[in-house]
């Protein structure tokens, strides 16, 4: 028996409920730290102009008005057009949504390759794809307008969609490819022996078992391509702008009063769609990210 | 339902010679093992009669067909892995169907496969459910159960009871003996590191080592007539002593033991003369003993006991089987004796000299 004479229960568990009380405490202030913006951007946008000039900052709006979220939707102006967020966030899903697609079938069929059809070279190709991420976006601005110019494409949303494409295929593919080195080897020679070929194979076996890591990979790509803003600055026109452009615009195009209301009310809704995909789908991400290193 | 023939059989990685020169015929219905400890090749060897490794040299033939270039499935080969390698995601029943419907069998041909392989396996309650539901022994059944419904011309075996407790690893090494009785007309091949389970299954053993076969033959014969010091060492349990041994006018004589009526061919240096602990017994009254010494250690089995003989610093320990009824302790004199015809010679290459 281990010696329990110096073992006085209340003294320990009284230690364990003030560490947990305030580790709670710290937590809770981060939490308010970091949703203080948030709700400031709320409570604004939905206050009148008068209300947001007499009033403070932090105070909760009097009268609630929506007028400033229907603005930003459909009137706001940027530039010289006035038609509010509504077709450059259609722009942004006409982007994001295919982007997103794309890159993760590429990636995923990339992992596949890369961790379980070894090949000579692979991990040369590998490491040359991981290189991919590390590059900053300003390196490929000026290569890749030439690029888009030479296909035709400068200025569209499908040009855009080749970019973001591009540019997150290093990511997807370590995300798969991270995934695949777990499953184990002898599954993929089950399936041959069962007749199966590369593609039924990834087909049958490979992405039914990929649910957690396509959720990471779609929450990554979308936020990175929703958010995206230099490349959509620098590779978008008149009518391609993604959503974030346009919210710059609309925010940074006011001319006379301010509307602050409007303002944060059209980056609420820039900001929606992220929001969403990650209370729809965080449990998987987690779940996904760590999913690797918890098997071995 | 194949015969094998494999023709000067070799694989390369790169620089390294994995297999080399493998000759053997595989006849149709005959159940074979390929033994030997890790690295030996045996397991790089079932993979390219599988067709999951590419063969680099020499060809590999069923029915006296090439088949060197031939997919798995076109071979018509099953296999059962280590790792059962079941799909995580699909139940039982569609683990067993999924080869069937990749071939294109029809539903009802599928359905009756299926159900059949399951009830020959004992896996009918369990038709619906997912691997992880199940027990390590279940899902090794389940993997010979996806195997056994393709019909396969060739059945093999990569170490499938290596995951399994002793208990039932005995039990399902008895199955497999009981599906190769059923399915008498399939050709097995069964990989394993383990001489018990080779011994048991095997109609015919291949001791490979370094990539090289040392010997084929029926268990029985291997373990009588081992080729060399190699498998005499591999086959049996404990394994066969072997004591360095000279030609002297008597016959060969181990240094310090009896000499024995054995003629060594003339020249010959480095003999070894082997001598497994079962055929070694006490000396009866008036008997010359083979040898004579202390025991320095003394391991109780049960229905044996294994005896230990101190044969110096260098030299292994002399092991005999004695009956476990016999009353030995640490330190007793005893005096062993043996019948000549169970001694073996090999000389200073570790080969077999056929003693006259």
């Amino acid at each position: 028996m281990s010696d329990l004479s110096g073992y006085t229960p209340e003294r320990t568990d009284w230690g364990r409920f003030a560490l947990r009380w305030g580790l709670f405490v710290i937590l809770g202030l981060f939490a308010l730290w970091y949703l203080a913006p948030l709700f400031v951007m709320l409570t604004t946008s939905v206050k009148t102009l008068e209300e947001i000039r007499t009033g403070s900052l932090i105070a909760l709006p009097r009268e609630i008005t929506f007028e400033p979220w229907a603005k930003a939707w459909s009137q706001a102006c940027s530039g010289i057009t006035c038609e509010g967020l509504r077709p450059y966030f259609f722009n942004s899903i006409l982007l994001a949504v295919p982007s997103v697609a794309i890159s993760t079938v590429i990636g995923a069929l990339n992992g596949y390759v890369i961790a379980q059809w070894r090949f000579r070279g692979a991990d040369t190709i590998f490491a040359l794809l991981l290189f991919g991420c590390f590059i900053p976006f300003q390196v490929v601005l000026l290569p890749m307008a030439k690029m888009l110019g030479l296909l035709g494409l400068a200025g569209t949303i499908p040009g855009l969609m080749l970019v973001h494409v591009v540019y997150g295929i290093g990511f997807t593919t370590l995300f798969f490819r991270n995934f695949y080195v777990t499953i184990p080897a002898d599954l993929l020679k089950a399936a041959k022996v069962d007749g199966a070929g590369f593609l039924r194979i990834f087909v049958s076996i490979f992405l039914p078992l990929s649910v957690p890591i396509v959720v990471v990979s779609i929450i990554w790509q979308f936020t990175q391509i929703w958010n995206d803003f230099l490349f959509g600055v620098s590779f978008s026109s008149a009518g391609s702008q993604p959503v974030t452009v346009a919210l710059n615009n609309i925010v940074n195009s006011t001319t006379g009063v301010k509307e602050y209301n409007v303002d944060m009310a059209a980056a609420i809704i820039a900001a929606l769609p992220t929001l969403l995909v990650y209370v729809v789908a965080g449990k998987y991400f987690i779940r996904g990210l760590t999913a690797g290193s918890v098997k071995g | 339902m194949a015969r094998l023939t494999l023709e000067k059989l070799g694989k390369r990685y790169g620089r390294v010679q994995a297999l080399s020169d493998i000759d053997l015929a595989i006849e149709t219905g005959e159940f074979v093992v390929f033994v030997g400890p890790s690295g030996c090749g045996k397991s790089t060897l079932l993979r390219c009669i599988a067709g999951l490794e590419e063969i680099s040299e020499g060809e590999l033939a069923f029915d006296g067909e090439r088949v060197n270039e031939l997919t798995p499935a076109e071979r018509g080969v099953a296999m059962v892995f280590q790792s059962y390698a079941l799909y995580p995601h699909m139940t039982v029943y569609e683990n067993m169907a999924f080869g069937l419907r990749l071939a294109k069998a029809g539903k009802g041909a599928v359905e009756e496969r299926v159900r059949e392989a399951a009830r020959m396996l004992q896996l009918e309650p369990l038709l619906d459910r997912l691997p992880r539901q199940l027990s390590g022994g279940q899902r090794q059944r389940v993997a010979i159960g996806r195997a056994i419904v393709r019909d396969p011309r060739v059945f093999l075996f990569d170490e499938p009871l290596s995951n399994l407790d002793a208990a039932l690893r005995v039990q399902t090494r008895i199955e497999i003996a009981g599906l190769h009785e059923r399915m008498a007309e399939t050709t097995m091949i069964y990989v394993t590191h383990d001489q018990v389970e080779a011994m048991t299954l095997a109609d015919r053993i291949v001791v490979l080592r370094d990539g090289r076969v040392e010997q084929v033959g029926a268990p029985m014969e291997l373990y009588h007539h081992p080729a060399n010091t190699f498998v005499a060492r591999f086959i049996g349990s404990p394994s066969m002593n072997l004591l360095a041994a000279e030609p002297t006018d008597a016959g060969v004589q181990v240094k310090g033991f009896a000499p024995t009526p054995l003629t060594a061919p003339p020249g010959a240096r480095g003999l070894s003369l082997g001598v497994r602990p079962e055929n070694l017994r006490l000396a009866e009254d008036g008997e010359t003993p083979f040898y004579e010494g202390d025991a320095s250690l003394v391991e109780k089995l049960g229905e044996s006991q294994l005896v230990y003989f101190d044969m110096g610093a260098e030299a292994e320990p002399l092991v005999a089987r004695l009956p476990g009824a016999l009353p030995a302790k640490k330190g007793d004199r005893m005096r062993l004796a043996t019948d000549p015809e169970a001694l073996r010679l090999f000389d200073d290459a570790g080969q077999a000299v056929r003693a006259g």
